[in-house]
């Protein structure tokens, strides 16, 4: 019970953690979603260049 | 007389002051054996940590020792959780993530509970370090919750655990009421088409790679937790590696979660678990789980607005709530809720691509509480 305070002033003074937190996950969930995006589309890109190379020469 | 108090120390040793609380911690340790072999929830840990603290709540037994060797090299050390993480990795597939990449989204809103749980507990608990690890609980994910809380050096790290594992286990009987009191009936049965566009065997492999670069430069104290996840999802994915990646989502996984369990319970002594302090741990981990759930499906709503504006495609909003990292629990709970609703909607690979953006959106949020409290 000694290691236990009453602070309710600490929940707005932390309210800046939660906003660049959240702000900070979703940045760098952005990233990776436009990496994934980036990386479908080289892929396909490269499958339907080998597709075409495969279907010319037949 | 010397021979004679020897044999008897054991009993002796229930004769110190406040040894009644050792009673109490055998009724706690039996009743997460109870939940793990009669409720079958989250057996794997809970099991084990049951017993670890019925044996460590017992006078003059020298197993503190061995227990400790264990901790200080697997969890300590934080070799343990990292080692689980690759049997983790292995037993993803991302496929439903990759056709479908924006349901990262929805993984990243529902760790709101995480900071809001930080704001709720730096009101009571006095030092950054433990209410810091203590939001963890969030991350719905034993290895982070191990990690994180492990390197704040929080003073509660047993209770963490306890919780993060318990309330992974409660997420069929948590989320559902929070998911039916922010969602109309009518958003309920949404229907989610399934689009299977091509996912190439260069994008799967690739994948695991490029997000551990991303953790690498944009998040350095996530390196370890989703290196390690990455490695054994490209263990399973390489498709050369068949034998490894059943080692290590059946062995190697079921291998450190017995060491595991049994070593989270060398911090379970009646003196260090037994106060008002793991009480309002257990209250402040529900309030995670429940704000997790909530920031998931609000943000779902949210996007649902946006899509009226700009002629998007509306989602089922339940599905942020599968963005909890409870994998694969959280994803069926809330593909079972939609067919509760309407039984022609399949909305499973939606649930758990978003789940298992979780995992990863989790990891990230844990690691940006450290980096802001170490």
């Amino acid at each position: 019970m000694e290691n236990l305070v009453w602070n309710p002033g600490q929940f707005i003074y932390n309210l800046k953690y939660m906003g660049v937190g959240m702000l900070g996950v979703f940045i760098i969930v952005g990233i990776i979603i436009a990496a994934t995006y980036a990386t479908n589309k080289i892929t396909n890109n490269l499958a339907k260049r080998r597709r075409e190379r495969e279907e010319s020469r037949d | 007389m010397d021979i004679f108090l020897k044999l008897f120390e054991g009993v002796l040793g229930f004769a110190e002051p406040d040894s009644w609380k050792m009673i109490i911690m055998w009724i706690i340790g039996g009743t997460l054996i109870y939940l793990a072999i009669k409720k079958e929830m989250e057996p794997t840990l809970l099991l084990p940590i049951g017993f670890g603290a019925i044996l460590m709540n017992f006078p003059n037994t020298g197993i503190a020792g061995p227990l400790e060797t264990l901790y200080n090299a697997g969890i300590a050390y934080e070799l343990f959780p990292l080692i689980l993480f690759i049997g983790i990795g292995a037993m993803i597939d991302f496929g439903p993530l990759l056709n479908n990449p924006k349901l990262m989204l929805f993984g990243a809103a529902a760790q709101f509970g995480i900071f809001f749980t930080l704001c709720m507990a730096s009101m009571f608990f006095p030092e950054a370090k433990d209410y810091a690890s203590i939001s963890i609980i969030g991350a719905a994910d034993g290895p982070t919750s191990i990690v994180v809380a492990n390197a704040l050096k929080s003073n509660y790290v047993a209770a963490i655990t306890v919780a993060a594992y318990s309330y992974m286990a409660l997420v069929p009987i948590i989320q559902p009421p929070v998911i039916r009191a922010l969602t109309t009936k009518e958003e309920r049965r949404i229907r989610m088409a399934y689009k299977q566009t091509s996912v190439s065997k260069t994008t799967k492999i690739l994948f695991p790679i490029i997000i551990s670069i991303v953790a690498c430069i944009f998040v350095p104290d996530a390196a370890s937790l989703i290196g390690f996840l990455m490695f054994g999802n490209l263990i399973r994915e390489c498709g050369v590696l068949d034998s490894l990646s059943d080692t290590a989502q059946k062995v190697l996984a079921n291998l450190v979660t017995i060491f595991l369990g049994i070593t989270i319970a060398f911090n379970m002594t009646a003196a260090k678990f037994l106060n008002l302090e793991t009480l309002l741990i257990m209250g402040l981990g529900l309030i995670a789980f429940i704000f997790d759930t909530a920031g998931g499906v609000l943000f779902a709503k949210l996007y649902n607005v946006l899509a009226k504006i700009f002629k998007w495609e509306r989602i089922n909003p339940m599905i942020g709530a599968a963005g909890i990292s409870a994998f694969p629990m959280a994803g069926r709970i809330v593909h079972k809720m939609a067919l509760e609703e309407d039984n022609q909607n399949f909305i499973l690979m939606h649930s758990i691509g978003v789940n298992v953006s979780g995992q990863i959106a989790s990891v990230i949020a844990g690691t940006l509480v450290l980096g802001f409290f170490l």
